[in-house]
């Protein structure tokens, strides 16, 4: 996928006056997060839960390698195949080789971010396969050729009226005088087209939100149940995941998916929660007769043990992205890579670099709403911050910024020259104000004042006040 | 605690620059609650502007200058949550774990508070004696409400104000989209936020915009005024100290 990521500025301005996306992002504002707030009051324990999630989580980033030793010995014991691969490339290389050993011509797909994240379709489609999503917004957004703009709802940036017109566009065996007026008509005509998929589907290729060390299972949670027709009809199953998916045991990932639905959608749980553990056995019913995991890297490795350790604790839930003022604003696509939001203000600069991701941490007003909200206590502004201080130390800050930084640093250090110099800055000010009590226009303030007015200084600085006997 | 506690006041850079009657009102707040008041001159700023950019090195530099500066008092107190949240719960994090520095921060940090919060949670202060005529809108800025934890304590005081009616607007804990340098390196973002911010000001049909924290209060006023509201926008203190005679922020002195 391309980084558009440096365009981001460019990115927020369209975004900020396209209307469908406004309209779309408006409706997303209030409902994701009354929901969580919902269903937060409901379970008393909820933020002792998140204290258990978020220490099960550090203790499996310090034992990592173990656990993941247990759980392929599971799989393989299970008669299924772990791949490790350590970039995008290796991920889409291996897969295309055990969709070319299948002779594929379908591939099925539910929802998965590292495959977006590896720009696994593309790949796929180049050697001439289908590739089939199977997840409802991923299949829209498939329609449209669009990438995501949340992860958990790839489509929210549309209107219903917008998923209408692709429908209309591309199912074109179907009457044109059909009613599509409902969401809920719209679901039903997805499910009739991707239904002879599922079944002709030579591969299926699903994500993993945990792997499990103890029992070597994967598992997914889905609401449209898509994911499980994804991954048992077809003969052959890749779960295409990422490092730290990982949990030691079932008790834990049931302690995780306890904060995992509430966070994200405000349910008590997803509706389905589907584990897979290797191919089908020989009395099962159904089920694929391969089964590979395919664990990506793509630089997570180097993160443990750096200041973002942190953030491998992400389950991929939303709730920072749902409860963002600054994704309110823009919509997901504005971040101009595959992960929006707070969350993606820090994975991102690790995955791409942060010379392409620069502007994503810094554009935060750090609020602290994400940090607020997230299950696993991700400390994301502080880690924004972190990033921040790493382009500093680069230089990567734009050179006007660090002057003028500089600069203020310089007299914030001599409080005798700052106050000084406050005073004349007071008096300047009040004379540009023409004695309103706001300023309209400031040449070197312009980011404000093309906005909004700057209101002008009250009358001396209090240092001045004070020192001179107080305010009358 | 000492018959009267001696109180350093951090000013603020914003407030000691644009609104030195919020220092003031702060100032009679606590001479009323019967603590000492002094102003160290060797304050400017808490450091956020470097801070929130990367450059740690300045930021060190101006948090030694406050802590040493500081450190002598009973308690120090900031109108601001964001400043307050600053030396309260950053500060200790730039010095190494261990070090002097980081002792002298983490005991800075212990006695620092943001002014209503001192008021209510430190001193126990139920009711303020003033008068203000008129409704009253509440925005709670970020950091005091999510960094200290900043909610009910304003409005608990305010609902001793004689003659005020406090009407709470839609989304109060939103983000108005100040952010510090934020709001002119991403104007155009900023402007959609406080926008938002404007309208649910401008629905909850109150007289004045409250608030504790003077960069949200001159990034929403500005917006009010470009808007040609009428709309008043006043910093919490001022109110609560019923020093309201003075013009309200962006007006006309
Ligand atoms: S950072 Fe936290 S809130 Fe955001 S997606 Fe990850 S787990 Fe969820």
């Amino acid at each position: 996928m391309e980084i558009r990521s440096p365009q981001f500025k460019n990115n927020a301005r369209e975004a900020l006056v396209d209307e469908n996306l406004q309209s779309a992002l408006g409706k997303m504002r209030t409902g994701f997060t009354s929901k969580r707030a919902e269903a937060r009051a409901r379970l008393p324990e909820f933020d002792d839960l998140r204290d258990q999630a978020r220490d099960i989580k550090d203790h499996t980033l310090a034992h990592l390698d173990l656990y993941y030793e247990a759980y392929e010995e599971k799989v393989t014991a299970a008669g299924g195949h772990v791949h490790w691969a350590r970039t995008a490339g290796d991920a889409r290389d291996i897969i295309l080789q055990i969709c070319q050993d299948e002779n594929a011509k379908l591939v099925t797909k539910g929802k998965s971010m590292i495959a977006e994240e590896v720009a696994l379709n593309d790949h796929l489609e180049e050697a001439g396969m289908e590739v089939a999503e199977t997840d409802l917004g991923e299949y829209i957004i498939q329609l449209r050729q669009e990438p995501p703009s949340h992860i958990i709802a790839p489509a929210v940036h549309l209107t219903r009226s917008q998923v209408e017109k692709s429908f209309r566009k591309s199912h074109t065996h179907l009457a044109d005088d059909r009613n599509l007026d409902e969401v809920s008509s719209l679901v039903n005509e997805a499910r009739q087209v991707l239904r002879q998929k599922y079944i002709d589907a030579d591969v299926g290729i699903t994500g993993a939100n945990f792997l499990i060390a103890e029992t070597g299972t994967s598992i997914i949670v889905t609401n449209e149940g898509n994911g499980d027709l994804t991954q048992t009809l077809p003969r052959v199953h890749i779960v295409l995941t990422s490092l730290e998916k990982m949990v030691p045991t079932l008790e834990d990932v049931s302690t995780i998916l306890r904060v995992l639905a509430r966070s994200a959608t405000g349910q008590e749980f997803s509706t389905y929660t589907t584990l897979s553990t290797g191919p089908r056995r020989e009395d099962d019913p159904d089920g694929p007769e391969e089964y590979h995991v395919v664990v990506l890297d793509n630089g997570r490795s180097a993160m443990i043990g750096s200041e973002f350790q942190d953030m491998l604790r992400c389950i991929r839930c939303g709730a920072c992205i749902n409860h963002c003022p600054v994704y309110h604003a823009i919509g997901g696509h504005s971040y101009g890579w595959v992960y929006p939001g707070p969350m993606g203000s820090v994975l991102t600069p690790t995955l791409v670099g942060i010379d392409k991701a620069g502007h994503l941490p810094n554009a935060s007003t750090f609020c602290g709403r994400c940090e607020a909200v997230c299950p696993m206590r991700i400390p994301l502004p502080k880690m924004m911050r972190h990033w921040r201080e790493r382009e500093f130390e680069r230089h990567l800050t734009p050179k006007l910024s660090r002057t003028a930084l500089g600069f203020w640093a310089f007299l914030a250090k001599r409080p005798a020259l700052y106050h000084l110099s406050n005073s004349v800055l007071v008096r300047l000010l009040r004379v540009l104000a023409f004695g309103r009590g706001a300023i309209g226009s400031l040449p070197l303030a312009s980011g404000w004042t093309r906005h909004r007015d700057l209101p002008a200084p009250e009358r001396n600085t209090f240092q001045e006040l004070w020192r001179s006997g107080g305010y009358e | 605690m000492t018959a009267s506690p001696k109180v350093g006041l951090f000013i603020t850079c914003l407030a000691d620059l644009f609104r030195p009657s919020v220092g003031f009102a702060a100032v009679k707040l606590m001479r009323d609650a019967g603590c000492t008041v002094e102003v160290p001159r060797a304050q400017t700023c808490c450091g956020q502007p470097a801070y929130n950019s990367g450059d740690r090195k300045d930021t060190r530099a101006i948090a030694e200058q406050v802590i040493a500066a500081f450190e002598d008092f009973d308690y120090v107190v900031a109108p601001s949550g964001s400043c307050t949240g600053m030396i309260s719960k950053h500060y200790p994090e730039l010095f190494e774990e261990g070090s002097q520095w980081r002792l002298r921060a983490e005991a800075l940090s212990a006695k620092t508070h943001e002014l209503v919060s001192f008021l209510v949670d430190v001193l126990k202060i139920d009711h303020v004696e003033a008068q203000f005529d008129g409704t009253v809108t509440y925005h709670d800025s970020c950091s005091g409400l999510r960094e200290l934890g900043i909610k009910q304590q304003p409005r608990q005081l305010l609902g001793s104000v004689k003659g005020l009616t406090l009407q709470e607007m839609e989304e109060a804990e939103i983000c108005c989209g100040f952010g510090g340098t934020f709001c002119v390196k991403y104007s155009d973002i900023s402007n959609e936020m406080v926008s938002h911010k404007t309208e649910c000001i401008g629905a909850a049909n109150a007289d004045t915009l409250l608030a504790g924290d003077l960069g949200c209060l001159l990034n929403m006023a500005g917006k009010l005024k470009r808007q040609g509201s009428n709309v008043q926008v006043r910093h919490v203190a001022e109110v609560l100290a019923g020093m309201t005679d003075l013009p309200p922020i962006g007006e006309e002195h």
